[in-house]
């Protein structure tokens, strides 16, 4: 029977013994072995303290928009290790590789460690920690009890973590896409990519989208329908408004992905003739479209950056924020222009000088509104009361770096200055420099500023300190020589070089990598300590930075129906208003409060379209064809559940609220 | 009487909370039209990639050679039929006739059967005489342009035939109703992506 490979394709499609690369790659059999060790001990230690049962009614089938935000950053900071062990393969590769040194990894493995990275901080590092943190923070601050559709959010959450799950299988079972992170026809293309590398990539894109669509959705319902009373929209905390903007983007850019990434698939599985070179396809139509969402993309990414930054320049400095309006049409401007740029990408690719001239001008007009924005944080901090915490030293790293960013940025946009600078390194230290020095750093504010509210104690500020210098030196360190070796005409994506006078550039690059590394390890120890250390770090009160918006009105943790009474809102920064003129704490009266149930059908639904996704990637047609069946009737009869939600009874209400009151009551005394 | 009332809103301290239930307006219409708006844009996509390849014959067939534009009209007018039929389920759903309702429904979904047929039917014919979507870049295009629409409709039929299920278990309930009224707007952005695919593909198509 097993001597029949007839039956063995029909059964297990393209996977074979040659798929697991472990066996035949010392650096991936190390890997694997770290994994699997690390696996038994975690998946132990749960078994050992009886902890399934409490993962799964408390967190896995959660709905609850905190928990929910609270995982996707755990994902998000886990695929951080995994997107910063390629980096520093690749700076300790491009290191040593010069002349007869080959360095340690063959152009196969470079080329999908290079892709791989790339996918991974995008769609896997960055775009969860900002969908983590408008989770988490957007409901508080509108003064709402959860988000528009909870269980949709659960869903979310597990379709990203699928998406997530389906790159790190293929780092064990067979590879990855060996393309570059936008998978570029006609390389991509069957006839160049045979193997299984582009369906990875495919279908993991396809499944987190589904997710990142729908949260998309639903977070806009939430900011348009669900804000407190009086809360009119020029009266949102500027991290709502840019959570808005953002994710409007995110519903009206995704789809593009979406259905650029199935006419890529109907070339590889079907032999359609989108982006082939022969037959009347058009690889360029690829380009122009993946541009189309992935320009947008970028200011998916930074909008909610910058929103923290507003948040915690105007806390921090204990002021009201420069120019609350004009930071809010920014922000639309920036969301309208997002869609306006995206030929920059390939000026080089022949569309003529007036097209490339119109793109342009358009790309330098984004820097205009964001040029607003830099200026409303300077005059914020004006005059103002500023404390060093390090929310604020995240916040003033980035000023400074994505000033430098900006400015590289605009002699890209020059179409002329691309035609040299196209694909070279220095476009690489031009986005890592936009990216880690406005997503990367914003979202650490973000952590580091909001955490006290996730989990009721402050982290650690010397190991915060630690990883914010470490980061920002070592950004400089990595990134400084790109620009260096950009302009000199190294391009990206090289696993080998001839000429050794650009070594030491190289080597410097490498070094910055090692701080960054010593940065992310005390962001980890921050939270190691802090958490030791948490009674000392406590804070009772639920507003430990004398913050200005909703969210720090409640309790730290907040309850899970976040707050007792509806709160009034009467003007900007409302908490600041309630602060300033008495508001007192309501201690009775307190009412059933009707919230959503807690249901698995969300992690049940991603588990499904997991498999599918693995089954489609090896061509293992019948198990294809049993997910997707499985997963059509479970979303069906998902439907046949009528019974969502129950009310908290008024006197868990009242048992909790008095507990805090006896808490503040503690702290005055 | 209003100048009282003022005096006292200065004095008194400002309301910060509200003392009863506050319910927030249910956002699910607007859910469902941001997703419709979502999927709106994976058709202009493909209508926009159909746009660039449209004109990419590779030697192979073109439209001319290809549509019988009587087929066309008659299923055309099978989705046109679905929709008008649709909306008198939502008339008999507003006065509350579930018998109306669940009888209307079914005979939108005859329809949407009938147009998912006779697609498969042109389709089937186009494969037999050598047009496959592996043709040429035109090709390509028109079968995903096409086929897409013509999966979604096939999922509005399963959902269809799904809430008639859940009417004639539970009526017409509130919950009920936001589903009908969900399906509602879904069955007619269908027809209205129709109108593009017939003119854009197949009369604009003959024409050139």
């Amino acid at each position: 029977m097993f001597s029949n490979p007839d039956l063995l394709h029909f059964i297990f499609g393209r996977l074979s013994l040659e798929s697991f690369p472990m066996f035949h790659e010392p650096i991936l059999a190390v890997t694997f072995a770290g994994v699997v060790l690390g696996g038994i001990v975690v998946l132990g230690a749960l078994t050992y303290f009886k902890l399934w049962g409490y993962l799964w009614r408390e967190w896995i089938t959660s709905i609850d928009h905190k928990k929910i935000g609270i995982m996707y950053i755990i994902l998000a900071l886990v695929m951080l290790l995994r997107g910063f062990a390629d980096a520093i393969m690749m700076r300790a590769q491009q290191a040593i590789a010069f002349g007869d040194v080959a360095g340690y990894l063959p152009p196969d493995h470079y080329d999908q460690i290079f892709t791989a990275h790339g996918v991974i901080m995008i769609f896997f590092v960055a775009m969860p920690l900002v969908t983590g943190l408008m989770n988490f923070v957007v409901p508080l601050q509108i003064g709402a009890r959860d988000v528009a559709f909870p269980f949709l959010n659960n869903f979310s959450f597990w379709m990203t973590t699928a998406g997530a799950i389906t790159v790190m299988i293929s780092l064990f079972v067979g590879e990855f896409a060996k393309t570059g992170w936008l998978a570029y026809p006609p390389l991509s293309d069957i006839v160049y990519s045979p193997g299984v590398g582009v369906d990875y990539y495919i279908w993991a894109l396809q499944i987190a989208g589904v997710g990142t669509l729908l949260s998309g959705v639903n977070l806009i319902v939430t900011i348009v329908k669900m804000r407190a009373p009086g809360m009119s929209m020029m009266k949102m905390p500027v991290f709502t408004w840019t959570s808005l903007c953002t994710n409007i983007l995110i519903v009206a850019a995704f789809p593009v992905l979406t259905a650029v990434l199935v006419l890529l698939s109907l070339d590889r599985y079907v032999g359609t003739n989108f982006f082939t070179n022969d037959l009347g396809g058009n690889a360029m139509m690829y380009v122009n479209l993946i541009w189309i969402w992935g320009h947008p993309e970028v200011y998916i990414l930074i909008l909610p950056a910058f929103g923290v930054f507003s948040e915690v320049v105007s806390t921090f400095c204990r002021k009201r924020l420069f120019g609350y309006s004009s930071m809010v049409y920014a922000t639309i401007v920036i969301t309208i222009l997002s869609y306006l740029v995206w030929l920059h990408h390939f000026f080089t690719m022949g569309s003529g000088a007036s097209v490339n001239a119109f793109f342009g001008i358009t790309t330098m007009i984004i820097s205009i509104p964001t040029g607003a924005k830099i200026f409303n944080w300077l005059f914020t901090m004006y005059k103002g009361r500023i404390s060093f915490d390090v929310p604020m030293l995240w916040t003033m790293g980035f000023m400074l770096t994505f000033v430098i960013g900006g400015m590289t940025g605009v002699m890209l946009a020059v179409p002329p200055a691309d035609f040299v600078l196209h694909n070279s390194l220095f476009l690489i230290a031009h986005f890592h420099n936009v990216i880690i020095g406005g997503v990367v750093f914003g979202m650490f504010a973000g952590i580091v500023y909001w955490f006290p509210k996730a989990f009721g104690y402050k982290l650690d500020p010397f190991w915060g300190k630690m990883s914010f210098w470490f980061w920002l030196v070592g950004f400089y360190f990595a990134f400084m020589p790109l620009y260096v070796l950009g302009l000199m005409g190294v391009t990206r994506r090289m696993n080998h070089f001839d000429d050794g006078s650009l070594q030491i550039w190289f080597i410097i690059a490498a070094f910055g990598a090692v701080l960054i590394a010593i940065g992310i390890a005390s962001f980890l120890m921050s939270l190691v300590v802090s958490f030791i250390k948490r009674e000392e770090l406590r804070d009772e009160t639920g507003d430990p930075w004398d913050a200005r918006t909703l969210e720090w009105s409640t309790s730290s943790p907040p309850p899970a129906y976040n707050f007792a009474f509806t709160p009034v809102v009467h003007d900007l920064d409302a908490w600041a208003d309630m602060k300033k003129r008495g508001y007192v704490r309501p201690t009775s009266g307190f009412l059933d409060i009707h919230m959503p149930k807690n249901t698995g059908a969300g992690a049940i639904l991603a588990g499904m379209s997991l498999v599918l996704g693995f089954a489609l990637i090896w061509h293992i047609w019948w198990l294809v064809a049993v997910s997707f069946i499985a997963l059509i009737g479970t979303a069906i009869a998902h439907t046949f559940n009528y019974n969502r939600d129950y009310h908290i009874p008024a006197s868990e209400v009242v048992a909790t609220e008095e507990e805090r009151t006896a808490l503040l009551a503690k702290q005055q005394a | 009487m209003t100048m009282a009332n003022t005096t006292a809103s200065q004095t008194e301290a400002p309301v910060f909370y509200l003392k009863e239930e506050h319910h927030p307006q249910n956002g699910t219409m607007l859910g469902f039209w941001l997703y419709l708006m979502s999927d709106c844009l994976i058709f202009a996509i493909l209508f926009a990639t159909h746009g660039v390849l449209g004109r990419n014959y590779a030697a192979g067939p073109a439209p001319v050679d290809l549509f019988d534009l009587e087929l066309v009209a008659i299923n055309t007018s099978m989705l046109l039929f679905s929709s008008i039929t649709y909306g008198f389920a939502m008339l008999a759903m507003e006065k509350g006739s579930i018998k109306g309702t669940q009888t209307w429904l079914a005979i939108t979904g005859l329809f949407g059967i009938a147009f998912v047929g006779l697609e498969l039917y042109e389709f089937h014919h186009l494969w037999y005489i050598g047009a496959t979507p592996m043709r040429s870049g035109f090709l390509s295009s028109f079968y995903t342009l096409v086929a897409t629409h013509g999966l979604h409709v096939t999922f509005g039929i399963i959902w269809l035939v799904t809430l008639m299920v859940q009417v004639a278990k539970r009526g017409l309930i509130v919950e009920n109703k936001r589903r009908l009224m969900c399906l509602s707007l879904f069955w007619h952005f269908l027809d209205v992506i129709w109108i593009g695919v017939f003119s854009v593909v197949y009369l604009l198509g003959v024409l050139g």
